[in-house]
C-alpha cells in the first residue's frame, strides 16, 4: 500500500503516522471549532473560557439565522447561481473541447494558447468593468450578474482540463460510430457526452467552488436590491467586526460549507484521478 | 507519445484512415461548436478588458456616472496620479510580499505532507486527506470568519491555549497579515498536496527503491529524483498559487474589515475595489486593475516559456 514502507525503518514509519494523524487534526480543527460554534448555547460561546465540547447542544443559532435577513431565500439564490453556471459550464466547455481536440482546424493551436492566457487573467479586477456592463444590460441586481461572468470565467479552465478526457476516447469509436451510420450529433450527444462524464464532474468542482464562494462580485453587483443576495453576503449580516454574533456566524457557515463538502465527497475520487491526468496531459 | 502527435497535429491527421464525414473536412462543425464559448469569453472577459484600459485612460467617477459631467480623455493621468502616490507603493510592495510568503508557504507545506502521505499506511492516510479535503472545499468567506473566531481576542481558543490573555491580532499590520497567511495556507495546501501526491504516486517504484537502496535520504531523494520528476506539477501547482494569491480579495476584505486600520493590510485587489465602488474613482481603480493584469500577464509569459522549455506543445 504506502509506497516506500518497506524501506522506511518501523520507528520513522510510527513517527510518520503519528505526525500525519496529528496534522489530520490540526487541519481539521477549525472545521470541529465551526461545526461546535453552531450547536452551542450562545451562554457558551461568549465565555473567556472556551470549552472544546458542549453539554447541552442547541439549535439557537440555526433558527436566528433562518429567521432573520431572508436567509433562506439567499440559499436558494446560491443554488441557482450554481447550478445554472455548472451545467452550462459543462455544457458548453464540452462542445468547446471537442472542437479543440477532434478536429483539425486553422487557428486551434492559436485558440488553444488564447484560453491558456484567459485562465491566467485576474477576473476580479474586471469588476469595474463588468459593473457597467451589467448596469447597461440591466442586469445589475439580479442572479443573472452574477452567472454570466462565471460562466465565462470557469470555461478557460474548463476546457482546457476537459481536453483530456475528450482525446481520451479512441478514435476508432468515431470512426466506428459513423460507420455505423450515426449522424455527429448522435455521437456527439450519446457516445461521447456519456464518456466524458466523469471528466465533467471533475471540472465542475472549479465552478461550482468559484460560483458558491464568489464574494466580490456577489458584493460589487448586487447592491440595492438584497432579496438577490447569495449566501456569502449573507453570512456578513451576522459578522459585524465591532460585535459578532459568533453563534449566528458559525451556523451560517456550517449551512454554507456543507453543500461543497457533500460535492466534494461525491467527486473525490474523480477530481483526484482528473487533476493528476489534467496535470501531467 | 500519441498525446503530443494529437496536440501538434502531426500524426493523426494523416494517418487516420479517411472515412466517414471526415474525409470532406471539419468544414464549420468545430467552430460551431465554439460558438457558445467564445461568445461569451469575448463578451465578458475580452471586451471587459478593453473597457478596464479604456477607463483607466478617462476621468470617470461618481460625476460621470450620473450624468452630471461629460466624461473626459485623461491620457495616462490616472497612472501619474498612482505612481506618485506614496500608497499605491506600499500596497504593491505589500501585495508581491504577502502573496510571495503565501506562495513559499503553501508549497512548503503542501510538498511536505505529499511526502508525508506516500510513508504512512491507509488509515493516517485518509485521515489527512479527508481533512485536507474538508480546508479545500471550505468557502473563502466561511474559511475567514472561523479563522477570525479562532483568534477572537475575548472567546477564542488561541489566546486562551497560548495565554495571551485578550491580545488582539487582527490589531497589528503584521499580525493581521500573518493571520490571513495562516488561513490562506490552510485553504489551499491541499490543492498542493493532492496534486504533488498524485504525481509521486505515478513515480515508478523502482526508481525510489534504487534510491534508497543506494543510501539516499529522504531529503536527497526528494531534492536528486523526485523533484526534478515532479518539474512539470511543481511548475503547475507554483504559477496557480502565485495567480491565487496575487489576487485574493476575500480573506483580507473580510478578516482585516476591508482593508485594516488605516489601510494599513490593503492588498491591490482590495485597494482597487475600495478606490472604485467606496470612493467611487472608477478611473482610478481601472489603472490599478490594468498594473494588476499586466503583472499577472508577465507571470503568465514565465510559464508558458517554462512549459515550452520543458518540450511540451501545443
Amino acid at each position: 500500500m504506502s509506497l516506500m514502507g518497506g524501506f522506511v525503518r518501523r520507528p520513522w514509519r510510527l513517527a510518520a503516522e503519528v505526525s500525519a494523524l496529528l496534522i489530520a487534526a490540526v487541519v481539521a480543527f477549525p472545521l470541529y471549532w465551526m461545526v461546535l460554534n453552531a450547536f452551542k448555547p450562545a451562554g457558551e460561546i461568549e465565555s473567556t473560557e472556551p470549552r472544546p465540547w458542549t453539554s447541552e447542544p442547541s439549535l439557537d443559532s440555526f433558527r436566528r439565522v433562518f429567521g432573520q435577513q431572508e436567509f433562506g431565500r439567499y440559499f436558494v439564490n446560491s443554488i441557482v447561481v450554481v447550478c445554472s453556471v455548472v451545467l452550462a459550464s459543462a455544457l458548453i466547455a464540452f462542445l468547446a473541447a471537442t472542437a479543440v481536440t477532434r478536429f483539425r482546424f486553422r487557428f486551434r493551436t492559436t485558440l488553444l494558447i488564447m484560453f491558456l492566457v484567459a485562465q491566467m487573467v485576474p477576473v476580479e479586477a474586471l469588476t469595474i468593468p463588468l459593473f457597467f456592463q451589467m448596469r447597461d444590460l440591466g442586469q445589475l441586481n439580479t442572479l443573472g450578474s452574477l452567472i454570466l461572468p462565471h460562466i465565462a470565467f470557469s470555461l478557460p479552465f474548463a476546457i482546457w482540463m476537459l481536453r483530456g478526457f475528450v482525446k481520451a476516447v479512441p478514435e476508432a469509436l468515431e470512426e466506428a460510430a459513423y460507420i455505423d451510420g450515426a449522424s455527429r450529433a448522435r455521437f456527439l450527444w450519446q457516445i461521447l457526452f456519456p464518456l466524458v462524464l466523469p471528466g465533467l464532474a471533475a471540472t465542475s468542482v472549479f465552478s461550482f467552488i468559484s460560483a458558491w464562494n464568489d464574494f466580490l462580485f456577489a458584493k460589487s453587483f448586487i447592491i440595492s436590491d438584497t432579496s438577490q443576495s447569495t449566501l456569502p453576503m449573507a453570512l456578513l449580516v451576522f459578522y459585524k467586526p465591532d460585535e459578532p454574533d459568533w453563534g449566528g456566524v458559525m451556523a451560517a457557515s456550517t449551512v454554507m460549507t456543507i453543500p461543497v463538502l457533500i460535492f466534494f465527497v461525491l467527486v473525490q475520487r474523480r477530481l483526484v484521478s482528473g487533476l493528476g491526468g489534467a496535470v501531467k496531459d | 507519445m500519441t498525446t503530443h502527435d494529437a496536440l501538434t497535429g502531426r500524426g493523426t491527421a494523416t494517418e487516420a484512415p479517411p472515412a466517414g464525414p471526415r474525409r470532406r473536412g471539419p468544414g464549420w462543425t468545430p467552430w460551431l461548436y465554439l460558438a457558445p464559448a467564445l461568445v461569451l469569453l469575448g463578451g465578458l472577459l475580452v471586451y471587459p478588458i478593453y473597457q478596464l484600459g479604456l477607463m483607466s485612460l478617462l476621468e470617470y467617477t461618481q460625476a460621470q456616472v450620473s450624468g452630471g459631467e461629460p466624461t473626459t480623455f485623461q491620457g495616462l493621468g490616472n497612472y501619474t496620479m498612482l505612481f506618485t502616490d506614496e500608497q499605491f507603493w506600499q500596497v504593491l510592495l505589500a501585495t508581491v510580499v504577502f502573496a510571495a510568503a503565501c506562495v513559499v508557504s503553501t508549497l512548503a507545506v503542501g510538498c511536505a505532507l505529499a511526502v508525508l502521505l506516500t510513508r504512512v499506511r491507509a488509515v493516517p492516510r485518509l485521515a489527512l486527506m479527508l481533512a485536507a479535503l474538508g480546508a479545500w472545499a471550505t468557502p473563502a468567506v466561511t474559511g475567514s470568519t472561523v479563522w477570525l473566531m479562532l483568534f477572537d481576542p475575548d472567546f477564542g481558543p488561541v489566546n486562551r491555549v497560548l495565554g495571551t490573555g485578550d491580545h488582539s491580532w487582527t490589531y497589528g499590520r503584521f499580525s493581521a497579515f500573518a493571520l490571513v497567511l495562516l488561513e490562506v495556507v490552510w485553504c489551499s495546501f491541499p490543492f498542493v498536496m493532492v496534486t504533488v501526491y498524485a504525481g509521486i504516486r505515478a513515480v515508478p517504484s523502482e526508481v525510489l527503491e534504487a534510491a534508497s537502496l543506494d543510501g539516499a535520504s529522504q531529503w536527497r531523494i526528494w531534492r536528486s529524483v523526485l523533484a526534478p520528476m515532479l518539474r512539470p506539477i511543481l511548475v503547475v501547482v507554483t504559477i496557480q498559487s502565485v495567480i491565487w494569491d496575487f489576487k485574493l480579495f476575500t480573506q483580507i476584505y473580510v478578516m482585516t474589515n476591508g482593508g485594516g486600520i488605516a489601510g494599513q493590510n490593503l492588498v491591490l485587489n482590495v485597494y482597487a475595489y475600495q478606490k472604485a465602488f467606496a470612493s467611487s474613482q472608477y478611473s482610478l481603480g481601472s489603472a490599478i486593475g490594468v498594473v494588476m493584469l499586466v503583472i499577472l500577464m508577465a507571470v503568465t509569459l514565465v510559464y508558458l516559456r517554462l512549459l515550452r522549455r520543458q518540450g511540451e506543445e501545443l
